[in-house]
């Protein structure tokens, strides 16, 4: 089957790239079979599958697809669903990375996966392993009415730039790397390795502000700032720079020291700035100068969709949305506004009540291709808090969206409430997680179902990892959930005040962990807690960063 | 993350338990050097008696049947051995929580 993407808005292939992913995948069955018949031992095969994505977990191998930059096309979504159905359990796991997980491959079938995922312009190379991982980005991008830039012509960049770089294939630790193009920060761009907000200068060009040394995990840091602003022309030399710095001091000796946040922390902020510009400075410039016109042929594959002029659209949204209320609450919560008058971008929760976080069946993926396909010019988005977004839907037809939606169990209007919990797979799935996330975020969940006192809690981010390596983000949440193993038993420490966006912050720890049976009820106490105390228009940051930790500690004390 | 435990010296009854190289389901040494689906046919082991399944462990991943080989602890009931841990639990029992909806 050819599954050659041709639609606009997203990146197409040509067939030297095809070629090269069938070339992979070529290699990659014959690691495996030599792996099963013993030419390879363990040692010598996990470096060689984790290259492809395929992580051995609790119960099965689990095989990390990557989605760059957090875009699909309708036909990449569905060759996922297939894949869920043929080779897993018919379910795949859309994580905070933007990528998709599926959590029981076989090892005997995973390059048949990766053909099938290579069949669609998909693979999963370099999202495991100590190299540039998957760049994340805006979910919106391309259609946010506030975004500046779009960020997705230079994480595209970044990916062809970061693909096999033969200087940056082993280095010190994984690096990972955020872009966005609008003032929001909807990206958590400084708690990554690299975070990257492009923007533009007076005469309209593209630069942009750089960080680096950001991240969470053992030791959660928020990034420094590198550059105030950096051109177009050298945004790839600026990017080796800050690599070849970082490969070449990054502690190799110590896994838990070997991220560059711990060598920004350790020089210092200023020494490692001007590392990297005595790198910058001794760069062949113009070897690694950003041509304008490489931009442009990238942008050309990002161009707008065909929009047309709707000048009804907005009347009949408004119309339907006094209508019918439930309606009015999913286009309240669900939603963003679209650059182009009369479109609006969509967000499809992944978070029905006491639903899996994240996790989509083969039928609501292969539904959801057919929406975009139907209402979005073929365009899906991934984003970091785990649901899917139809980017540019017709604001007179947001109400069919709506309701299809809604059949699927798929519009649940809780994006930005207590409910649209962030979960790793934790301890259900993952052999790094000391404890389960996915239940914990089920019973808050379930808690907190009622849609009216959702709503007055107002926006809250409530972030669940199973273990210190943080890919629940939960340092970032405004509640965190960080799952421990205590003499084999699960507990949870909870944390207060994080934010991921322009004021990133990293939560402070309310005290000593919880166990799971008294999780709900400590979260139920915090939640009940800020209320008494906010302030009118308050929101829970807010109300915490006002009050402090000390009236929120009352929550653990009475669950001794 | 698994933790080794130790077989010298230790009170608590063991077992030997791994993934399946082609597929990855969790398996247990059994009777006979068999590798189970069920923690239930585990065969137990006593303090360093441990050692001897760790060779067959040892020797199973040399031959491509598993990867892995550990020793975890557990209790004995009527239905056999029981994991003591949480993870071990999970690794058992499969994950606590359905498909999604």
């Amino acid at each position: 089957m050819d599954m050659a993407v041709t639609r606009a808005g997203i990146y197409h292939y040509d067939e030297f790239d095809r070629e090269f992913l069938r070339e992979r995948v070529a290699e990659f069955r014959g690691q495996v079979a030599r792996r099963l018949d013993g030419a390879l031992t363990e040692d010598e095969f996990k470096p060689l599958r984790l290259m492809n994505g395929l992580y051995l977990q609790l119960h099965a191998y689990m095989l990390r697809c990557a989605v760059p930059y957090g875009v699909l096309s309708s036909d990449q979504m569905r060759q996922l669903a297939h894949i869920a159905r043929k080779y897993d359990r018919g379910f795949g796991h859309f994580t905070t990375r933007q990528n998709l997980q599926f959590n029981w491959i076989k090892l005997e079938e995973a390059p048949d996966a990766l053909a099938a995922l290579a069949e669609a312009d998909l693979h999963a190379l370099q999202t495991s392993g100590n190299c540039i991982r998957n760049v994340t980005t805006d979910e919106f991008a391309g259609a946010a009415a506030d975004e500046i830039v779009d960020p997705r012509v230079y994480a595209e960049i970044l990916r062809q730039w970061s693909t096999l770089h033969p200087e940056f294939s082993y280095l010190p630790r994984k690096f990972k790397i955020a872009i966005t193009g609008a003032p929001t920060d909807r990206a958590a761009i400084q708690v990554h390795d690299i975070g990257l907000l492009a923007k533009r200068g007076p005469a309209g060009e593209v630069g942009f502000e750089v960080w680096a040394g950001g991240g969470l995990g053992r030791v959660p840091i928020i990034g420094t700032k590198l550059r105030e602003w950096l051109s177009e022309a050298d945004f790839l030399s600026y990017m080796e720079a800050v690599l070849r710095v970082y490969n070449a001091l990054g502690g190799r000796e110590n896994i838990h020291k070997a991220r560059i946040k711990i060598l920004v922390r350790d020089v210092g902020a200023a020494r490692f700035i001007e590392m990297v510009e005595q790198e910058f400075a001794t760069l062949p410039r113009e070897k690694f100068r950003l041509d304008p016109a490489v931009v442009a042929g990238i942008q050309a594959h990002f161009a707008s969709p065909p929009f047309v002029v709707l000048p009804n659209a907005e009347a009949d949204l408004a119309r339907a949305v006094s209508d019918n209320a439930a309606f009015a609450d999913w286009v309240a919560h669900n939603t963003n506004p679209h650059k182009q008058p009369g479109y609006i971008s969509a967000i499809v929760s992944l978070k029905p009540i006491g639903g899996i976080p994240g996790d989509a069946t083969d039928a609501q993926m292969d539904a959801v291709a057919d929406l975009a396909e139907r209402y979005s010019f073929d365009e899906i988005r991934v984003t970091h808090y785990q649901n899917l977004v139809l980017p540019h839907v017709r604001q007179d037809e947001l109400f069919a969206v709506w309701q299809a939606l809604d059949a699927l169990d798929l519009a649940t209007p809780n994006v930005g409430t207590v409910t649209d919990i962030i979960a790793c797979p934790g301890l259900d799935y993952c052999s790094l997680a000391n404890a389960r996330a996915i239940p914990v975020a089920q019973l808050l969940s379930e808690r907190f179902a009622d849609l009216k006192r959702q709503y007055d809690i107002g926006p809250l981010t409530l972030n669940i990892s199973g273990c210190i390596n943080a890919c629940g983000h939960h340092h970032v949440g405004a509640i965190g959930i960080l799952g421990v193993d205590k003499k084999g038993e699960e507990f949870y420490q909870i944390t207060l005040g994080g934010s991921a966006g322009n004021d990133a912050t990293i939560g402070d720890i309310v005290g000593p962990a919880v166990p799971y049976d008294d999780v709900t009820d400590v979260v139920e106490r915090i939640i009940r807690i800020y209320l008494s105390l906010r302030q009118t228009g308050e929101n829970f940051l807010q109300t915490y960063r006002r009050a402090g930790m000390a009236p929120f500690k009352d929550a653990l004390h009475a669950a001794a | 993350m698994q933790a080794k435990v130790k077989t010298k010296g230790t009170a608590q009854p063991l077992v030997v338990t791994a993934n399946r190289l082609r597929d990855g389901r969790v398996v247990w040494l059994a009777e006979g050097g068999r590798w189970a689906e069920h923690i239930a046919e585990a065969k137990v082991f006593l303090g360093e008696a441990a050692e001897t399944g760790l060779a067959e462990g040892a020797e199973a991943e040399r031959t491509q049947l598993v990867v892995g080989a550990y020793a975890a602890e557990v209790t004995v009931g009527v239905a056999g051995p029981v994991p003591l841990r949480a993870r071990e639990k999970f690794r058992a029992l499969g994950p606590s929580v359905g498909v999604a909806a």
